[in-house]
């Protein structure tokens, strides 16, 4: 382990930002075939600062500079899969994910079962997601769905730094296909991180907070817009259950289902524009689940179906918690 | 034009005499410089070039130093209204003043522009508001010019989009049997893209009349041209079939003249031409960028030494065609532009944000007639309505 990291005490508050750039370092300790590879990612270490030092300390080889190119770098980590390398590509903004969006859906996402098992992928795709960083366009997309309606492709989404330190390396310790989301406008929130601790599986919901009264689901940056939201409604006499989706391909929803069942109601928050969104497909399956102890629809809280607005707008168009609260609220009246 | 020359065998005198050092000299990561068209030093000196004879009048080239001299005070004046909470980022051009306003004032009535979303020279010389620039970056609308009137497409954030665009549009020319051409905006980062070179095959295949007008200001945000090509930009050109050509992107008539004549030659129907504009980014990618984690200061001043306005100024003044007035008269109006572009950025209004609904279909869908008005209903509901 690299001096920074034995020396570092095993707990320290770390930012999503820099929890990342830990968990990445210490996956590349672990497997020498870990190859970062992205657009400013080494010199510069990124232009969030992701991957800061990394080139410094492991090389040009292992942090590599890339062409200005989505879909090289993309197909080339297939390629590189192939010769039993692990990459770790990192899209600069989720809206420039598009140009290698052919190699993700029609490559990445189906080597493996059309070669019948004989050729894994495990590639990460690292992709800043979502908005409210006042942004202009194509900075501040949420293309979860995309990938999500993507048989082959496992999607994760983090919203904390214990979540992104772990997560990272567990993504990439992944035999499949990850697109791993990383909520850009909380790369600057903190928390106190284990690194002796064990992880929880990569692949599972987690229950952030216990209530009664309506499961309240979110992922990535919405988390937190739905704990500020639980907080409110705890001060106006209602609990929320909020659930922390974490993984949107596969989607672990037994521990939404045992919620729904008690809460009777639920709400999905998601940045993303709510036609298709995870939003639907999850109000599917619980309705299914759940039909029975349902006391509302399944509400679902998201973006409006425009393009991402101008960054004066985007206040007006993201979810808030007065926009969950009005949902809860319309759950509860039904 | 674009036969690779060995690095000993530079022979810069086709392109005249250079007094200083090559571009690029003492910069070694930097491209060797065979080829380069030059028709003004950056000593400020005219030369000629046997290929790109330039009839350009007095009143023109004063001209030029207008549009630069203003230009890059718009741009200062953007910089400093983003530091201060105004925008929320600016993509300076400076530096880059001579290539767009030589690019820009080579178009012709009916010829068309696509840029990137760093070509403020190109949509001055369009004739483009510059608060219609600044609504973009403060984040009020996408560009607030009508692309169509001002033959000057949306500024392109995803790189190298526009110039499939571009292809296709002078595609259309084609079809019409108009005589206009395109002019394609792309930068040194850009021609690594897939749509880049798709547009470059297409636009050969087809001879459409567009050219791909390259700024190779040395880096995409933090990585240098070499991670790029191994080959100068120009050369590109030849693998696709059509000519390539590298241009001092620091002087403007330089520019000018070898733009002018990409231009004629695709109206003419000789088809497409790519222009490597060789020049240099002086500040940061953005104002979101810190360029000195990963560029020496001493690559700044080297190329300090070849500004393109002071080189044009040098040349007016030594040549008499402009004396002290002439350019106290241009500080006068530059003062004018900042003052107009900072009163008119900061009062400007944010829009209404029922905004983001309009124009998504050119008729409204009743599903989203329906979420628009739940929306309206939702924002009333607050208290003192915030709106
Ligand atoms: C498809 C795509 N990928 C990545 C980006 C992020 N990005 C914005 S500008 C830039 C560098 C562009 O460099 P270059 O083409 O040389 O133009 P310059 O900015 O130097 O004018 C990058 C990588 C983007 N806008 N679009």
């Amino acid at each position: 382990m690299s001096a920074e990291l034995l020396d570092a005490p095993a707990t320290r508050t770390l930012t999503i930002g820099k929890a990342l750039n830990d968990g990445l370092r210490r996956a590349m300790e672990d497997d020498p075939k870990v190859v970062l590879m992205g657009e400013d990612i080494g010199r510069l270490g990124g232009v969030f600062r992701i991957t800061d030092g990394l080139q410094k300390d492991f090389g040009e080889d292992r942090v590599v500079d890339t062409p200005l190119a989505e879909a090289g770098i993309v197909g080339t980590a297939v390629g590189l899969a192939m010769r039993g390398y692990r990459p770790v590509v990192e899209i600069q903004f989720d809206g420039f994910v598009f140009p290698a969006y052919n190699q993700i859906v029609t490559q990445v996402a189906k080597l493996h079962a059309r070669s019948r098992g004989a050729m894994p992928m495990p590639i990460v795709i690292r992709i800043p997601f979502g908005g409210g960083i006042g942004a202009v366009e194509h900075h501040s997309e949420s293309p979860e769905a995309y990938f999500a309606h993507t048989p082959g492709l496992k999607v994760v989404a983090v919203s904390n730094p214990v979540d992104a330190y772990w997560g990272i390396q567990q993504a990439i310790a992944c035999p499949d296909p990850v697109v791993f989301l990383e909520p850009k406008r909380r790369y600057w929130d903190k928390a106190p991180v284990d690194t002796s601790g064990t992880p929880e599986p990569l692949f599972g919901a987690r229950i952030v907070r216990g209530g009664d009264d309506v499961t309240v689901l979110a992922y990535g940056p919405m988390v937190k817009t739905a704990l500020q939201a639980a907080e409110v409604a705890a001060g106006e006499g209602r609990s929320l259950e909020v659930v922390d989706l974490r993984t949107l391909s596969p989607l672990d929803l037994d521990p939404v289902v045992d919620s729904v069942r008690r809460t009777g109601r639920c709400v999905v928050v998601h940045e993303a524009p709510v036609t298709l969104g995870l939003g639907a497909e999850i109000a599917a399956r619980v309705t299914e689940a759940c039909f029975h102890s349902l006391e509302s629809p399944v509400l679902r809280v998201g973006g409006y179906d425009v393009p991402y607005p101008p960054s004066k707008l985007e206040e007006a168009y993201l979810p808030d918690l007065d926009r969950v609260l009005d949902a809860v609220d319309r759950a509860m009246e039904f | 034009m674009t036969a690779v020359r060995n690095e000993t065998e530079i022979d810069i005198g086709e392109a005249g005499e250079f007094a200083g050092p090559l571009p690029g000299a003492g910069a070694p990561h930097l491209p060797q410089q065979p080829d380069l068209v030059q028709l003004l030093t950056p000593e400020g000196e005219r030369v000629e070039h046997p290929g790109y004879p330039l009839e350009v009048s007095d009143e023109e080239l004063r001209g030029f130093y207008r549009d630069m001299a203003l230009v890059r005070r718009w741009d200062a004046e953007a910089t400093a209204l983003q530091r201060q909470g105004e925008l929320g980022i600016w993509a300076s051009l400076l530096g880059q003043e001579a290539a767009q306003l030589g690019a820009g004032r080579a178009l012709e009535d009916g010829d068309m522009a696509f840029p990137t979303y760093r070509e403020h020279g190109v949509a001055w010389a369009r004739g483009v508001d510059p608060l219609h620039v600044m609504s973009l970056f403060r984040g009020v609308d996408n560009g607030g010019w009508n692309p169509v009137e001002r033959s000057f497409g949306p500024y392109t954030i995803v790189i190298g989009a526009q110039c499939l665009h571009a292809t296709g549009y002078a595609m259309g020319i084609q079809r019409d049997g108009a005589e206009s051409a395109v002019l394609a905006f792309l930068g040194d980062g850009a021609t690594s893209q897939g749509e880049v070179n798709e547009a470059m095959v297409f636009a050969a295949s087809f001879a459409a009349p567009v050219v791909f007008f390259c700024q190779n200001n040395q880096y995409a945000i933090s990585v240098p041209l070499e991670r790029q090509s191994k080959v100068p930009l120009y050369h590109r050109a030849a693998g696709f079939g059509f000519p390539g050509v590298r241009v001092d992107g620091n002087d403007v008539l330089a520019v000018l003249a070898v733009t002018r004549a990409a231009l004629r030659a695709a109206r003419e129907g000789q088809g497409p031409t790519f222009i490597e504009a060789f020049t240099y980014r002086m500040g940061a990618h953005t104002t979101s960028d810190d360029p000195t984690r990963y560029r020496l200061a001493d690559e700044v001043e080297e190329w300090k030494l070849r500004d393109p306005i002071a080189r044009l100024k040098a040349y007016l003044s030594r040549s008499g065609l402009a004396d002290a007035a002439f350019f106290e008269g241009v500080d006068a109006a530059a003062d004018e532009l900042a003052v107009r572009i900072r009163s008119g950025t900061v009062e400007m209004p944010d829009p209404p944000p029922t905004a983001m609904f309009d124009a998504v279909y050119a008729e409204q869908t009743p599903h989203l007639a329906a979420q628009r008005a739940q929306f309206e209903a939702y924002q009333a509901g607050f208290d003192g309505g915030a709106e």
